[in-house]
Parts: structure tokens; C-alpha cells; sequence
């Protein structure tokens, strides 16, 4: 009966989600066209000059790409086209380089995606660990060291830390590769960059957890009836820090995702966020949309399967 | 247990916070990659790493055909030296009729491209008349018809057009194997002729090449079997992959890693002047600026050494005409160099009845003697030139507002009209003799890239002299003064391309041109 009553939970949650990523869908796309009308520029001369390099970009060049891309349609008309075809899951042709935006999407998605999910594996390991060992001696060295670090990290923006740990670790101890993406070990740097960041944040969630289970009933009562502390904290005590640190990984999405646009572009990972800084340079409008609503959709993922591991860790709100 | 004392334990936490970071990624970089440290620490040992900012954007000749140039794995018709002649590459000899308007281009026999089809007169002619039909250079030349006979390639043309065979060096001009294309005429992969060949492509960013064995064309003297392009959008990263052994090749390098770099023990620097020149295009239709006496004064505060010095870090860089040394036949070192003098600058706008006025702004007639000053990001150096450019003029009394948008306002601006002065960078050597350039920029109606509002009937005429190969030889040094004394365009900055070599390779020197990396000429140490 109540595995039923749960199941119908996830269903109605999974619904939920859908409408989510189909209203992201719309509301991305819709956005970017209008944000990338707005730019300054005409967008003829700015295609032509992705296409052709900007010194071969003359006005008879430029009128030949507002032909071919039919510019200079009224926006009505364009942006009524761009959802009839979203319908029917068709993104258009980059306008840079002429290839389907799906094509383009599929082949960059899986580098971020990788990218994405090892730098949230970084975090998950150094965060919580960290938090963990210093939420059970608050104000002790490490705690106090953890919070120093974390505070540096978090402060720092993502490009400048990458370009310090490249500095390090590719320069100085020549460990890791610096950038591209073909050497093996070429994504440990772009992903550890973003997983500090991250990991800065969820270790002092995971303290403050710790904490709190410390200082609860239950816990001292394990310890009472004669638990080893690793026992306890085993038990008792993971399971419960986990919760709001799970929680807050549904936050820290959004810094994922805005750091992924900077990490790949500085360390040349041939992502969905390099991708986008590239098309919003050329004017690339079908490629912005498809990219940002691939970044959007990603965002209802990851929320989806952070809820989905916050019911699965715990029971209550599964009810 | 004896408490710490204070300093020591603040020492304490600063290690810790140190040593916090250092080992959970050294244990990351242990477990994922101890097997390949040596291909961490250096490009693999055998691939040459060439890195660029330049991205793939489509394999079409006239998009990045240029990146398969300059790696050397299409070839054109023709070649250009360092000086600029003409060189055969494809075509082994050329001839034009009397009357200038039949061009002939014999193709060198037994050559093949990279899946062993012969290189015959129907797939050059194929490739022509598709680049013919794009944008790019070809329809700068007048064209009638392109036909092949008697394994040579005829153009004909409606008149007269001397730099026809450096139209023929573009890379929108290279020539591809019939397989290259699909049924409708796109290009779905690289198969060309010359001395590498593409192994593989991961668009838009990478793409490795190997040797190609069977080439036929000129004595390859360097030893790089397989090489690979990155494009690498900062030029941070591009230095510090140069820096961590990882690239043997690095473009377009910036002013503060240039610096850096100058400190490495992994690379070396190499130079080189390319034709292109950073100047400030002028409406010369405008009221403001159609009296002469007033570009002069603009030309006149304009520190060009300062510039060169401060925001490029080389002061040899300063122009002291519009044309660079590099552009030999253009480049008139009789000329006297544009000078710096704010005094007379003042004094110019004085007689041109200017006078300075409460706020330090000149006015005539209630008029205040107030400009905009466009520009664009493409070339990070722009915007920073710009303001150095606005104070310049505030000195003499000039309120100048800079708008930085992107490179489309500048030829739209053009049309329009709306354009009052734009900061610009213009690659003279696009094509090798830059003929067909100047007649775009200083034609009857100016040029997108040009002159704008001048009115000016000597000029267009001394460029079809050029043009239709009728000149005696003093054309050039006389366009280089009319435009000296007239300054439709005012010069500020030369253009020096730096490309970082690391220390494995020998043989490495940079094409003014940008035409090729030279990858057939290196030597592994």
C-alpha cells in the first residue's frame, strides 16, 4: 500500500518536472530570440562575419547571408517558426556553420555532461568528507582551516581558480594537461575548478549538519548504548547529515551550470557552454536557443534527480 | 595537553588551508593519470600541437578553408613567397592575352589528391566555379567565364584585372578532390592535395593531420609525421599551454603573455610585421570633419609611439604611414612620417575657426566640435586604443564619445551614413597583392573598410591603372602620399603577429601572409 502511495508520488513529481523543463523550453527560447534581437548590431553582418572572418565581411556579403536566413522577416514571423519547430523537437541549421543546431548539440552535449557529473563526483567527495571531520570538533584546526579555504574559494571566481590550478598543476608540477580535450586526464582540471567551488559550499552545509546531529538526542543515546563513534556515525549520523547537503546540491546547480559556460571556454573543452559563448559572438541565434535550452533542461534534470535521491535519503518525505 | 601559542597556531591553519587543497587533487591526478604523466607533461611525442584562436566553422572552402591552408592540406592554384610573388603550387605556369582579358593557367601533371584521384582541369575547374558562385574574392575580378582547355584553366573576363592571380591564392579558391563533396555540392569532408592529410576532424575545435606520403608536389625538407590543430579561445590558456609543454605552436598572443613567455624555458618567439594596420576611418562627408585642416589636427595629436609602447608593448609599432614595411611594394620610406605635434594640431583648428571654448571643448558657430568614435571587441587591442585616442583629442579640444559595439558597425555604419569615426583594423594582405583590397577601400564611393565621403577622383583611377596591369610604376608611392597629405584614413598602430615555438622543434618562421604554418619545413630537435 505505501510503496503504491509513494510510486503515485514520483509520478506526480515526475509530471511536475515535465511541465517544468516544457515551460523552460518555451520561456529559454522565447527569451534568447528576443535578448539576441536586442543586441547592438545587424545580425547580417555579424553572421557573415562568423562565417567569413570579419575582414572579408563587405555590405554585398552581408545582404547575401540576410537573404539566405531570410533576417529580414518580421520577428512575429520568425519567433512563430522557431516554436512551431521546437513542436516537432527540431532546433533549425546553425547559422555560423550551417549544421543542424542537433547535430551540433549532440556532439557537445556529452563532453559537458561528463564534465558536469565528474565535477559534481569532485565535490561530493571533497565537500561533505571535509564538512563531515570538522562538524564533529567545531572549532577545532580543521574546522577553522576549512572554513579559511572554503571562504577563498568561494570568493574566487571560477576562470581565475582555473587559471591557478593550471598554473600549478600543469606548469609548475606539469601533472596535468592544461587544456583540450583529447590527453588523457584533460578533464580533471576544468572539473576539479568547478567542484572546489561547489565542494567550498556543501563542506560547510555538511558542518553545520554534523553539527547539529551532534548535538541531537539520538546521537548521544547511540553513543550511550555503546557505539563506537564510526559506528554511530555510520548509522546514524550519515544518513542525516546527507539530507540538507543533497538538498543544497539542487542550489548549487546554478553555479554548475554558469560554471560550465566560463570553465569550458577557458580550458578549450568542446562543451554546450563553450558553444554558447561562441553564438552569442557570431549571432548565432538557433544555436543560442538550442544551447540555452539544453542548459535549462539540464537544470530541470539534475533538480529532478536531486529530489529524487532527497525522498530516496529521507523516508518522511516520501509520505 | 600544553596549549599552542597564538602565532603558532595561526601559522598552523594558514599550512592547513594550503595543504587542504594540495592533496585531494593530487590524488585525483594520481589515480586517473599516473600511466600517462609523460603525456601530460608534453605534447605526445611525436605530434606536433599547434593552437589558434580560430575555430572550425564549417568545412566549406570559404568558411574555415583557411585552417586547412594554413596546415597544408588543401593547396590553391598558386602560391605567394614572403615578398609576395606569385609562386605556382597547382597551376605550374599562368599567362594573360594581350588585351588583358584572357587569363590561362597551366596545371602541373601527376598530381593527386589524398584518396588517390588525380588532380584533373574538370575538378579545378569545379572548385573555381563553385568559389565563383560564394562570397570571397573571385567577385572582386569581373569574371565572364571560367572554362578548362588543353589541361589549362581560362578565365575570361569583362575587363582588364592585373591581380587576378593572387585572387587565385585565397583560401575560398583551394581546390578539393570531386569526393569531397556531396550530391547537393556540400563539402562533407577534407580531401586536398598538399603535403598532410586530415586523419581526423572533432568540430568545431580539433582536427589531427599525418603526412601524406604520396605527395607530388615540391621536396618536403621537415620531419612531422602527424600533427594537430586546437582552437583555443584565451590567449591565456594558449600561453599556458605553451608553457606546460603541451602546445608547439601558439597565434595570436597578447601583450601580457608575450611578456611572460619572453621568461620561458619551454618556447621562443618568433616575430613577424603583417600588412595590417590599426587606423581611424573617418566620414570625411561630415561637417565636422570635411575640412582637411581638422584630420590633420586629429592626425597630429595622435601619440602613435605611445600607443604602440603602452598598450602594445612596442613601440617600433607606432605607423608613420598607412602602409607597414612589410607591404614592400607599398611601404614609401621617403615619405615623411606622420609626427606627433599638439601644438600645431591646436593651431590647425584655430585657423579652421575652432576656438576653445569654457569646458575645454573647441565650438564654432554654437557649434561644439564633438565626435563618435566607433570600435568593436574583435581585436581585444581596439577599446583600449580608443580611449587612449578620446584623451588624445580632448587635449586639443575634441569631445570624443567611444562606442564599442561589435565589427558589423563599422560597413553598416558605412551605408548608412551614421558612421562620424571608427576604429579599425584592416588586413591589407588578405590577398597577396593588395590591388583588389585598395580598390574596395578607396573606390568612388569609398569602402566598407575604407575611406567614406572623400571625394577623391586620382586615387581610383592610379588603382585601375594597377588593376588593369596598364601601371609605369610610380602609382603606389603616389596613392601612399595622396593619402598621407589627404588622410581619408588616419593611421595609429602597425600589426606584429608572435607565435611561441617550443624548444623540440627547429625550422619554424612565420608566413606574413598567414597563409601557412610552415609544418612541412619543421625538424624535431
Amino acid at each position: 500500500m505505501a510503496s503504491t502511495r509513494a510510486w503515485r508520488g514520483i509520478a506526480t513529481a515526475l509530471a511536475q518536472r515535465l511541465l517544468q523543463a516544457l515551460l523552460v523550453a518555451l520561456l529559454v527560447g522565447t527569451l534568447c530570440f528576443f535578448m539576441t534581437r536586442m543586441l547592438p548590431g545587424d545580425m547580417a553582418y555579424r553572421i557573415a562575419a562568423g562565417r567569413y572572418g570579419y575582414d572579408m565581411v563587405t555590405t554585398a556579403a552581408a545582404e547575401a547571408v540576410r537573404l539566405e536566413l531570410g533576417l529580414d522577416r518580421h520577428w512575429l514571423v520568425a519567433l512563430g517558426d522557431w516554436w512551431r519547430r521546437l513542436l516537432v523537437l527540431d532546433l533549425g541549421v546553425s547559422q555560423v556553420t550551417a549544421e543542424p543546431v542537433m547535430l551540433e548539440i549532440e556532439r557537445q552535449l556529452w563532453p559537458t555532461l561528463r564534465l558536469s557529473v565528474l565535477a559534481m563526483g569532485f565535490s561530493l567527495l571533497i565537500g561533505p568528507t571535509l564538512g563531515v571531520l570538522a562538524g564533529l570538533k567545531p572549532g577545532g584546526l580543521l574546522d577553522r582551516a576549512t572554513l579559511a579555504v572554503s571562504t577563498v574559494l568561494r570568493a574566487l571566481p571560477s576562470f581565475l581558480l582555473g587559471l591557478v590550478l593550471v598554473l600549478v598543476f600543469s606548469v609548475q608540477l606539469g601533472v596535468l594537461p592544461a587544456a583540450g580535450h583529447d590527453d588523457h586526464g584533460s578533464i580533471v582540471l576544468p572539473a576539479l575548478t568547478l567542484a572546489l567551488g561547489m565542494a567550498a559550499v556543501s563542506c560547510r552545509v555538511a558542518r553545520d549538519a554534523m553539527i547539529q546531529v551532534r548535538g541531537s538526542a539520538y546521537f548521544a543515546f547511540a553513543l550511550t548504548k555503546g557505539l563506537t563513534m564510526g559506528q554511530a556515525l555510520r548509522r546514524h549520523g550519515l544518513r542525516n547529515v546527507a539530507a540538507p547537503v543533497v538538498a543544497y546540491l539542487g542550489v548549487q546547480l546554478v553555479y554548475l551550470v554558469e560554471g560550465v559556460v566560463l570553465v569550458e571556454t577557458i580550458f578549450a573543452w568542446p562543451g554546450i557552454g563553450h558553444a554558447l559563448v561562441h553564438a552569442i559572438f557570431g549571432r548565432d541565434v538557433p544555436m543560442i536557443q538550442g544551447t540555452a535550452l539544453v542548459l535549462g533542461l539540464m537544470f530541470v534534470l539534475f533538480n529532478a534527480l536531486v529530489d529524487t535521491a532527497c525522498a530516496f535519503i529521507d523516508p518522511r518525505r516520501r509520505a | 595537553m600544553r596549549p599552542v601559542p597564538p602565532s603558532r597556531r595561526r601559522r598552523l591553519v594558514v599550512a592547513c588551508a594550503g595543504a587542504s587543497l594540495l592533496p585531494w587533487s593530487g590524488a585525483c591526478a594520481d589515480d586517473r593519470g599516473q600511466a600517462h604523466s609523460h603525456t601530460f607533461t608534453t605534447a605526445a611525442a611525436d605530434v606536433l600541437t599547434v593552437v589558434g584562436p580560430w575555430e572550425l566553422t564549417g568545412l566549406d572552402p570559404s568558411r574555415a578553408g583557411y585552417m586547412f591552408s594554413r596546415m597544408e592540406v588543401v593547396e590553391t592554384l598558386l602560391d605567394v613567397d614572403d615578398r609576395g610573388r606569385l609562386q605556382p603550387r597547382l597551376a605550374s605556369r599562368w599567362q594573360v592575352s594581350g588585351d588583358g582579358l584572357e587569363w590561362r593557367f597551366t596545371l602541373r601533371a601527376n598530381r593527386r589528391f589524398h584518396d588517390g584521384s588525380e588532380v584533373t582541369p574538370e575538378n579545378v575547374l569545379a572548385c573555381l566555379r563553385r568559389a565563383h558562385g560564394r562570397p570571397g574574392v573571385l567577385t572582386m575580378a569581373g569574371i565572364r567565364a571560367i572554362s578548362s582547355q588543353d589541361g589549362a584553366i581560362v578565365f575570361t573576363l569583362q575587363r582588364p584585372f592585373a591581380p587576378l592571380p593572387y585572387l587565385l591564392t585565397h583560401s575560398s579558391c583551394q581546390i578539393l578532390a570531386p569526393a569531397s563533396f556531396d550530391a547537393g555540392g556540400r563539402v562533407i569532408r577534407i580531401i586536398g592535395s598538399g603535403p598532410f592529410k586530415i586523419a581526423s576532424i572533432s568540430m568545431p575545435q580539433q582536427f589531427d593531420i599525418v603526412r601524406f606520403e604520396a605527395y607530388g608536389g615540391l621536396a618536403i625538407p621537415g620531419r612531422i609525421q602527424k600533427a594537430r590543430y586546437i582552437s583555443v579561445a584565451r590567449a591565456e590558456t594558449r600561453t599556458l599551454l605553451v608553457e606546460s609543454g603541451q602546445a608547439d605552436l601558439a597565434f595570436s598572443l597578447d601583450p601580457p603573455s608575450i611578456r611572460r613567455l619572453q621568461r620561458s624555458t619551454k618556447a621562443v618567439l618568433l616575430s613577424q610585421m603583417l600588412p595590417r594596420t590599426t587606423f581611424i576611418k573617418l566620414n570625411s562627408g561630415h561637417p565636422l570633419l570635411a575640412d582637411v585642416r581638422v584630420r590633420r589636427a586629429i592626425a597630429l595629436c595622435v601619440e602613435r609611439q605611445g600607443i604602440a609602447r603602452a598598450l602594445l608593448r612596442d613601440p617600433d609599432l607606432g605607423a608613420t604611414q598607412l602602409f607597414p614595411p612589410s607591404m614592400g611594394a607599398w611601404h614609401d620610406s621617403g615619405l615623411p612620417a606622420l609626427r606627433t605635434d599638439p601644438h600645431a594640431a591646436r593651431a590647425l583648428l584655430e585657423q579652421a575657426g575652432w576656438k576653445l571654448g569654457a569646458d575645454g571643448i573647441r565650438q564654432r558657430a554654437g557649434q561644439r566640435l564633438a565626435l563618435n568614435l566607433t570600435t568593436f571587441v574583435d581585436r581585444p587591442e581596439l577599446p583600449l586604443i580608443a580611449t587612449a585616442l578620446q584623451e588624445e583629442m580632448r587635449q586639443i579640444g575634441i569631445a570624443v564619445r567611444v562606442i564599442i559595439g561589435n565589427s558589423s558597425d563599422i560597413p553598416a555604419g558605412h551605408r548608412s551614413g551614421g558612421l562620424q569615426m571608427g576604429l579599425v583594423a584592416r588586413n591589407f594582405g588578405n590577398l597577396p597583392d593588395p590591388v583588389a583590397t585598395l580598390r574596395q577601400d578607396f573606390g568612388p564611393d569609398g569602402g566598407d573598410w575604407g575611406a567614406m565621403g572623400w571625394h577623391n577622383a586620382e586615387v581610383p583611377a592610379l588603382l585601375g591603372r594597377l588593376a588593369s596591369g596598364a601601371a609605369d610604376g610610380g602609382e603606389r608611392a603616389r596613392v601612399a602620399a595622396i593619402l598621407q597629405s589627404e588622410l581619408p584614413l588616419i593611421p595609429v598602430v602597425w600589426y606584429r603577429q608572435v607565435c611561441a615555438v617550443s624548444r623540440r622543434i627547429e625550422g619554424a618562421s612565420i608566413d606574413p601572409f598567414e597563409r601557412s604554418y610552415r609544418i612541412s619545413q619543421l625538424l624535431w630537435k
